[in-house]
């Protein structure tokens, strides 16, 4: 149990930490979003003076950052500007769109990626495993700006898939058959990009590490008990390969809001990202540090996950850690 | 293949990429922001030997292009007006990296413009844009590792050395800097900076976004191979000699990581050529008219773009081979200098 509240501990003050950071960044900002309207002539300089002492940002920097951690505190996030409402409902709403996405990747991705690198692993430098690392290599360069664009093309091209948004339009219509198979064929695309840029550092992973376990004596002894092969690669040297896989799944898990982003904005899909860049754009601070603390928020909890899991997996671990 | 042979090949591959996109005012036959503003948006034309009575010509031509009966945007060849190329011909000026002022290019024509990779929304030519565009992406991703990799070693070696509280401190910092996936911090650095800029500002806060993102895996690193270093013998005779904390860590300590700055350095760039991409691509990076990889790529944001210009995609294109050089030198500095493992120093966070 103190394993747990000390990693807790640790990460509660990695999110501290990135608050106080994006806070500072924000202080070195010239200009905020109330600037654009000093320029317009319609506005008179009280109104923006009076706009600005209503958000709070005539205060100094310390003050600011207590006001928000108190709201943080309250559960709420700040106030967005551009949108004149609560950051938290804003995000969350978005937030669940980016999730859908990402969870629905994430899964197809370790799907594919766990008996594709055991079967590679099993087939270590012959033709097949071969032909599958050129294949991961080849996707291993091309960044995922350039596949999301190629895909974009290749869609719009062919016209197999919807280029954009959640839904079509008319979906509240639909019978539930029908929105589901709607909701997919909007999906098709994201989540291609995203599992083929996520897919070959899994491969890659669980390859190497399942390899390496395939050389340990304790596989050969099990080879020559006669123990079946499928039972060989999934029993027993998954199970001892799992450690690195775990943490890399932690961190899965932690990207999930975080790792989108691009693609999101390249699909037009009505997630976190366009979101975060329009507020970006519109210098829409308390949008952006929410957004950016909600992902962290995620991240560390997908790392407080991993140690769980591997804590749970793994009894030398265990034994480590009571034994502190 | 041996190891020597594959560093040298991929180092080949390398510099004779960067020649091409340094030496863009040659090779490409166009200013980069020339406009021709009667011709948007034309496809890619092809370069013949043969003409439409298959005759062979030894000098290459091509055929302008014209809009086809009864259509506004489907262009054809016109095959009565071959316009031959002319090879080391003199046309639009520039100067070679910036200091040579020259007006050779290697192919161009006279009369019809020709645009072997198409033309964009002004009718500027996709290949001079791209090999202009280059410079600037390359050139940011190569100065933001610059800066990346001048901090990292920087605070690596004051943690690893000087150790203690500082040490602490520094680690910690590096571990919130991990954790904060690249994007994310990239797009955050860049929320606070001011928007409307010049290009040369534009270009310099590129670098200077980019090159603060990164150095935490280098400096944790360095840090790394500081500590093991400072304990050997010839540290510590230099010390015993009397060497000032300065002198060891110039002279004695800082050549020790340059294998491992090296590879970082191989890794980084093509990384941050892409964070410069993806900044412009947002319309956070460079504004337009300057050429980058990113903001050539920017027109394909407006759907109708998409639809009709395919060719307005081959600017993404040209990172590739620069991704697939880098990574290949990488990998082969790692099993070089085989000490450290390939997870630690390649696994980058997937955006």
């Amino acid at each position: 149990m103190r394993y747990f509240l000390g990693r807790t501990l640790h990460a509660v003050f990695l999110l501290f930490g990135v608050s106080l950071l994006t806070f500072l960044f924000s202080a070195l900002t010239p200009g905020n979003y109330f600037d654009e309207m000093r320029l317009n002539p319609q506005i008179s300089r009280e109104t923006v003076a009076a706009l600005r002492a209503q958000y709070q940002l005539d205060r100094p920097l310390p003050v600011r950052y207590a006001h928000w951690l108190n709201a943080v505190a309250h559960g709420e996030l700040g106030f967005s500007f551009a949108y004149n409402s609560p950051v938290g409902p804003l995000l969350w709403v978005r937030a669940r769109n980016t999730l859908l996405l990402t969870i629905t990747a994430t899964l197809l991705a370790w799907l594919l990626a766990l008996p594709l690198g055991v079967w590679s692993a099993s087939r270590f430098g012959r033709p097949p495993d071969r032909v599958l690392s050129w294949t991961t290599a080849t996707l291993l360069v091309i960044p995922d700006l350039v596949l999301a664009l190629g895909l974009l093309i290749l869609a719009v091209r062919t016209g197999w898939f919807p280029t954009g948004g959640l839904a079509s339009v008319g979906f509240e219509n639909l019978s539930p058959l029908h929105k589901l198979r709607d909701l997919a064929s909007h999906l098709a695309l994201p989540v291609a990009a995203l599992v083929l840029t996520t897919l070959p550092m899994l491969l890659r992973h669980v390859r190497a590490s399942v390899a390496e376990v395939l050389d340990a004596p304790f596989l050969r002894a099990a080879v020559g008990h006669g123990i079946p092969h499928s039972k060989l690669l999934y029993g027993y040297a998954l199970r001892a390969a799992a450690n690195p896989l775990i943490s890399l799944f932690g961190f899965s898990v932690g990207t999930l809001l975080s790792g989108s982003l691009l693609v999101e904005v390249v699909m037009s899909w009505p997630g976190l990202g366009p979101l975060l860049l329009e507020a970006i754009l519109a210098r829409d601070l308390y949008v952006v540090i929410g957004g950016v603390l909600l992902s962290m928020i995620f991240l560390v909890s997908g790392n407080l996950f991993a140690d769980v899991l591997l804590y749970w997996s793994d009894p030398r671990i265990r034994i480590a850690a009571s034994a502190k | 293949m041996t190891l020597p042979r594959k560093l040298t090949r991929w180092l080949v591959a390398l510099v004779a990429l960067h020649c091409a996109v340094a030496g863009a005012g040659f090779f490409a036959p166009y200013d980069p922001v020339e406009q021709d503003r009667d011709h948007p948006y034309l496809p890619p034309m092809r370069v013949h030997l043969m003409d439409a009575q298959h005759h062979f010509h030894s000098r290459p031509f091509f055929y302008p292009l014209r809009l086809r009966e009864g259509s506004f945007d489907q262009y054809e060849e016109d095959p009565a007006a071959a316009v031959p190329l002319h090879f080391f011909m003199r046309g639009a000026g520039y100067s070679l990296l910036g200091f040579l002022p020259s007006r050779l290019h290697l192919f161009g024509t006279d009369g019809a413009r020709i645009y072997l990779l198409g033309s964009d929304a002004y009718g500027r030519d996709q290949l001079s844009r791209i090999l202009f565009g280059g410079q600037v992406s390359l050139l940011a991703g190569l100065l933001g590792a610059g800066v990346t990799l001048f901090l990292g070693a920087l605070i690596g070696m004051a943690a690893g050395y000087y150790g203690g509280w500082r040490d602490d401190l520094l680690m910690r910092a590096a571990e919130l800097f991990l954790a904060l996936p690249w994007l994310y911090l990239l797009f955050a650095l860049r929320a606070f900076l001011p928007l409307s800029v010049s290009p040369l500002e534009a270009f310099l806060l590129v670098v200077l976004v980019i090159g603060m993102v990164g150095w935490a895996r280098p400096a944790r690193l360095v840090r790394g191979v500081v500590l093991s270093v400072k304990e050997r013998d010839f540290v510590r005779a230099a010390r015993g000699f009397g060497a000032a904390d300065m002198y060891l860590l110039r002279r004695h300590i800082l050549p020790e990581t340059a294998s491992v700055l090296l590879t970082q350095a191989a890794i980084l760039v093509p990384q941050f050529v892409l964070a410069e991409m993806t900044l412009s691509f947002l319309g956070l990076g460079m504004p337009e008219p300057t050429a980058s990889w990113g903001n050539l790529l920017a027109s394909l944001q407006q759907y109708s773009v998409l639809v009709s210009y395919w060719w307005m995609y081959l600017p993404a294109l040209a990172i590739v081979p620069f991704f697939l050089a880098y990574l290949g030198l990488a990998s082969a500095l790692q099993q070089r200098s085989g000490a450290y493992k390939i997870d630690e120093q390649s696994s980058w966070s997937p955006t």
